[in-house]
C-alpha cells in the first residue's frame, strides 16, 4: 500500500536511505576498522617499535604539515637571499645577467602529492590519447581486431617493475637536451603509467564499438553517413558507457603504477617519499608511511569519484545506475 | 681588488647532487645548509638515491651533475669493472666511517673465541679469526655463510675481504673474463651486494649473517638489538680514504669554474664538520637526521658522530676518530689512496690480468684531480677563509702518503709499489695468477 502522505515517505526516505545507510553504516565500518587498527597495531612489535596506530599516524600527519610550514618559510629566505646576492652581483656588474632560480629545498609530503597527481594525469591522458581512438578503429573492423588481439593480450597483463627498466633506458638515451622541458624522472614515471593503464580503456572501448545495437547501425546506413560522421554520431556515443567503464579501471591502475614505479625508480612523488621513509628508519617512519598510505588511498578514491562525475555528465542515459 | 687567479662566474648554477642515506655524505648537507654552495653562486639540490647502482647510472646519463661516491667507483667506472664511463674525483669525502657488524646469533658463537681483558670486555680489535670457527662449522654443516656488503667496488667490500682474508677466511674471487662477477669463487663466506639502508632488515630476516656498511646502520643494528657491531674500518686500517665527490670527466670540462666552486664550497663544510675539535658535531647531527638527508634518529646517528661507537649494547668505545672530515688532510685525493683500491680490485680478481706498477700510477692520475683540489684550495687562502697551514704544500705534495703500516694485518702499504704489496698477502691474486 502506497502512503498518501508524500511528504511523510521522503521524510522516510531521507531518514532510511541518507541516514542510516548512507552516513550512519559507513561510519560504525570506519570505527571498527579503527579499532581493529588500534588493538592489532599495538600487537605487532617491530624493530623500529610499535606498529603506529590511529593515533600516531594522526601525529605524524600533523608533524608532515608543520614540516610542510617549515619549509615554505624556508623557501621565502631562500629568495630573500638569493635577491640580495643578484643585487650585489648587478652592483659590482651592470650588465650581469640575472637569473631567478627556483628553491633548491626538500620538496614536502604535499608538494610530493601535488607531483604525484599531475603525473598520473599527464601518463593517463596520454594513454586516453591513444586507447581511445585506437579502441574504435579495433572495435569497428573485426580483421584489425584479431591482428591486435594477440599483442594486446600480450602486453596487458605486463608489470609496471618490468617495464620501468626498458622506458628507463629508452628515455635517458632518446631525450637528451641541454634545457629540458620536463625532466627525465617524470617522463620516464608518466611512460611507465601510460603503458600499463592503455589496456582497459583500449579493450573495454573496442567491446564497446563492437556491441552497438542493429538498429543503429542500419540507421546509419539508412542515412548513408560517411564513415567520420558515422564515428562522431553513431560509435561514440553509443560507446560511451564502455568507454567510461574503461576510463576508470585504467585510472585506478594508473595511480597503483605510478607508486609503485616512484618507488622503484626514485622519481619524485608520493613512492618516492615511502621509500625514503622506509630508508630513513627514524622512529617516525612508520607511522609517517601509514600516512602516505590513506593519503594514496583517499587520491585513488578521489580519483575514481571525478571520474564518475564526468560520466555521469557526459552519459545520455541518465536512469543507468552509476557506482 | 682580488687576486687574478679568481675563479670565473659558473657556468652552470642549478645543480643537482645524489647522495646515499649515510653519515658520510655529511660535508654536503653542511655545505648546502650553512650556505656555501650558495656563497658560490650555485644552487643545488639534494637528493637522496636507492643504491649506488642508480646513483652511478644518473652521473653518467647527466640526470645527476655530481655525487657523494664510494672511492671504488670512479675507478671501477673508469677501468670498465661494471659499467664503463670516465668518472674524476677532485675531493676526498672522509676518512673511516664504516663497521662490520655480524647478528646476535653469530656473535654469541663467535664469543667464545674472542680474548677478555679485565673487566671481562672483548679485547678490541677483534679478529676474524674468531670467526672463523664458526664459518667452518657452517661449512660442515653444508650450509652457505653469507654476507653483505654494499656494492662490488665498495670500500666496504675490500674491507670486509681485508678483515676476513686477515682472519684466514677466503671472501673469493671474481673473474670478470669469464663473466663471473659474484665475487664468490672459491670463497668461505659469500658476499653479496645489499644497498646500506637495507642492511639491518636484511640480516634481520636472516638472508645475511654479517655485514660492512657505514653509519648509522651499524648502531642501528644496535639500538634495533638485532646484531653486534665487532670491528670499526679504524681498526682494519687507520684512517683510510672512504668515500669522494665524484663527477664525469665530460662534465668537468664543461663546467670547470662550476667544479672549482663545489670543491670549494665542499672545503669549508668539511672543515666546519671538524672544527673546534668536533664542537659542531651536534649540530650536525640534527641536520643528518632531518628526513631529506641521512633521515635516521637523533641518538643513532650521533652515537659514531660525536667520536664514541657503541659495540655490544652497553659496550660504549671512544672513537674520536671515527668520522674525519677534514684533519689529517682528509679532503685531499692522494694518488695512493687511489693505488690501494686499484691493488684491492686486483687481488680480488676484479681486474683479472697482472697489470705493471705504472698502470696503476696512470689510472689513479686519470681519476684523482689534486690539480683541481689545488686552485680551488688557493682560491680559499686567497679569500681569507682558510688558512695555508690546512692544506698540504701544494709546491711539494707528490699525491703519496708515507708507507703506511696501521693495518689489522701489521702488512706495510706502499702506494708507489703496488705490485709489491700484492705480494704480501697470503690471501688474493699477485703476479701473474688469473682466476
Amino acid at each position: 500500500m502506497m502512503t498518501p502522505n508524500i511528504k511523510l515517505k521522503s521524510i522516510q526516505d531521507w531518514y532510511q536511505g541518507f541516514s542510516i545507510k548512507n552516513l550512519l553504516l559507513p561510519i560504525l565500518g570506519i570505527l571498527v576498522f579503527l579499532v581493529i587498527w588500534n588493538v592489532g597495531a599495538s600487537r605487532v612489535h617491530t624493530s623500529l617499535g610499535t606498529f603506529p596506530g590511529p593515533v600516531a599516524v594522526y601525529e605524524q600527519f600533523q608533524n608532515l604539515i608543520a614540516d610542510h610550514q617549515r619549509e615554505r618559510q624556508k623557501e621565502v629566505a631562500f629568495y630573500e637571499r638569493q635577491e640580495k646576492r643578484n643585487a650585489k652581483k648587478l652592483a659590482k656588474n651592470p650588465d650581469a645577467k640575472i637569473k631567478v632560480r627556483p628553491y633548491t629545498g626538500k620538496p614536502t609530503f604535499f608538494d610530493q602529492i601535488g607531483t604525484s597527481l599531475y603525473t598520473v594525469v599527464a601518463g593517463f591522458v596520454l594513454a586516453s590519447l591513444i586507447a581511445i581512438p585506437g579502441g574504435i578503429i579495433i572495435g569497428l573492423s573485426s580483421s584489425v581486431y584479431s591482428a591486435f588481439n594477440p599483442l594486446i593480450q600480450i602486453f596487458k597483463p605486463v608489470s609496471p617493475l618490468a617495464w620501468l627498466p626498458l622506458v628507463t633506458m629508452v628515455v635517458s638515451a632518446a631525450y637528451v637536451s641541454k634545457d629540458p622541458m620536463f625532466s627525465k624522472s617524470f617522463l620516464t614515471s608518466m611512460f611507465t603509467v601510460t603503458l600499463c593503464c592503455l589496456w582497459p580503456t583500449l579493450i573495454n572501448t573496442a567491446v564497446g564499438v563492437a556491441a552497438i545495437e542493429k538498429d543503429l547501425l542500419n540507421v546509419s546506413k539508412v542515412l548513408r553517413l560517411g564513415w567520420f560522421t558515422h564515428v562522431i554520431k553513431i560509435v561514440i556515443p553509443s560507446s560511451i558507457p564502455m568507454m567510461f567503464t574503461g576510463l576508470r579501471l585504467s585510472l585506478g591502475i594508473a595511480w597503483m603504477v605510478l607508486i609503485a614505479a616512484e618507488m622503484l625508480a626514485q622519481n619524485p612523488g608520493l613512492g618516492k617519499f615511502v621509500w625514503d621513509e622506509f630508508q630513513n628508519g627514524s622512529s617516525n617512519s612508520l607511522g609517517r608511511i601509514m600516512a602516505s598510505v590513506i593519503v594514496i588511498g583517499l587520491i585513488g578514491f578521489l580519483l575514481d569519484r571525478t571520474m564518475l562525475s564526468i560520466q555521469k555528465m557526459v552519459s545520455w542515459d541518465k536512469s543507468q545506475i552509476l557506482r | 681588488m682580488q687576486a687574478q687567479a679568481e675563479i670565473g662566474e659558473p657556468e652552470k648554477e642549478d645543480l643537482k647532487f645524489g647522495f646515499i642515506k649515510l653519515t658520510d655524505m655529511a660535508p654536503l648537507a653542511i655545505a648546502y645548509e650553512n650556505g656555501y654552495f650558495e656563497d658560490e653562486g650555485l644552487y643545488v639540490t639534494l637528493e637522496a638515491q636507492a643504491n649506488w647502482k642508480v646513483l652511478l647510472d644518473r652521473v653518467i646519463d647527466g640526470q645527476l651533475d655530481g655525487a657523494h661516491m664510494l672511492a671504488g667507483q670512479p675507478l671501477g667506472a673508469t677501468i670498465g669493472f661494471g659499467t664503463q664511463a670516465h668518472i674524476i674525483t677532485a675531493f676526498s669525502m672522509d676518512l673511516n666511517g664504516n663497521g662490520i657488524t655480524v647478528s646476535n646469533d653469530i656473535w654469541a658463537q663467535m664469543k667464545p673465541n674472542i680474548p677478555k681483558d679485565a673487566d671481562g670486555k672483548p679485547v678490541h680489535p677483534i679478529s676474524a679469526s674468531a670467526l672463523k670457527p664458526v664459518v667452518e662449522s657452517f661449512k660442515d654443516e653444508g650450509k652457505p655463510f653469507n654476507m653483505g656488503m654494499v656494492f662490488p667496488v665498495s670500500t666496504h667490500n675490500y674491507e670486509l675481504r681485508y678483515w676476513l682474508a686477515a682472519g684466514g677466511i677466503h671472501p673469493g674471487y671474481y673473474a670478470p673474463k669469464k663473466g663471473d662477477i659474484s665475487g664468490q669463487i672459491g670463497a668461505d663466506a659469500l658476499l653479496s651486494v645489499t644497498p646500506p639502508p637495507q642492511m639491518p632488515a636484511t640480516m634481520e630476516a636472516g638472508t645475511i649473517y654479517g655485514y660492512c656498511v657505514g653509519e648509522p646502520w651499524n648502531q642501528q643494528a644496535v639500538f634495533k638489538g638485532i646484531g653486534v657491531p665487532v670491528i670499526t674500518d679504524y681498526e682494519i686500517w687507520k684512517d683510510n680514504p672512504e668515500k669522494v665527490f665524484g663527477v664525469s670527466n665530460e662534465w668537468a670540462d664543461e663546467y670547470p669554474n662550476t667544479h672549482l666552486r663545489v670543491v670549494k664550497a665542499m672545503i669549508r663544510a668539511a672543515k666546519w664538520l671538524d672544527e673546534n675539535n668536533n664542537a659542531n658535531r651536534p649540530e650536525a647531527v640534527e641536520i643528518l637526521s632531518r628526513s631529506e638527508y641521512v633521515g635516521a634518529d637523533y641518538d643513532v646517528i650521533a652515537n659514531s658522530m660525536t667520536g664514541t661507537f657503541e659495540y655490544e649494547k652497553g659496550d660504549k668505545r671512544e672513537v674520536p676518530d671515527f668520522n674525519v672530515f677534514f684533519r689529517y688532510n682528509a679532503t685531499y685525493p692522494y694518488y695512493s689512496d687511489a693505488i690501494w683500491y686499484l691493488t684491492q680490485m686486483r687481488r680480488w680478481g676484479q681486474i683479472a690480468d697482472n697489470k705493471p706498477d705504472s698502470w696503476f700510477m696512470d689510472t689513479a692520475k686519470k681519476v684523482y684531480r689534486p690539480d683541481i683540489y689545488a686552485t680551488a684550495a688557493k682560491e680559499l687562502i686567497e679569500e681569507g677563509l682558510m688558512e695555508a697551514s690546512e692544506f698540504p704544500n701544494f709546491e711539494t705534495e707528490t699525491g703519496f702518503k708515507p708507507p703506511q703500516s696501521e693495518f689489522i694485518d701489521n702488512v706495510t702499504y706502499d702506494g708507489r709499489y703496488p705490485n709489491k704489496y700484492l705480494e704480501s698477502f697470503e690471501i688474493g691474486l699477485k703476479g701473474d695468477d688469473e682466476v
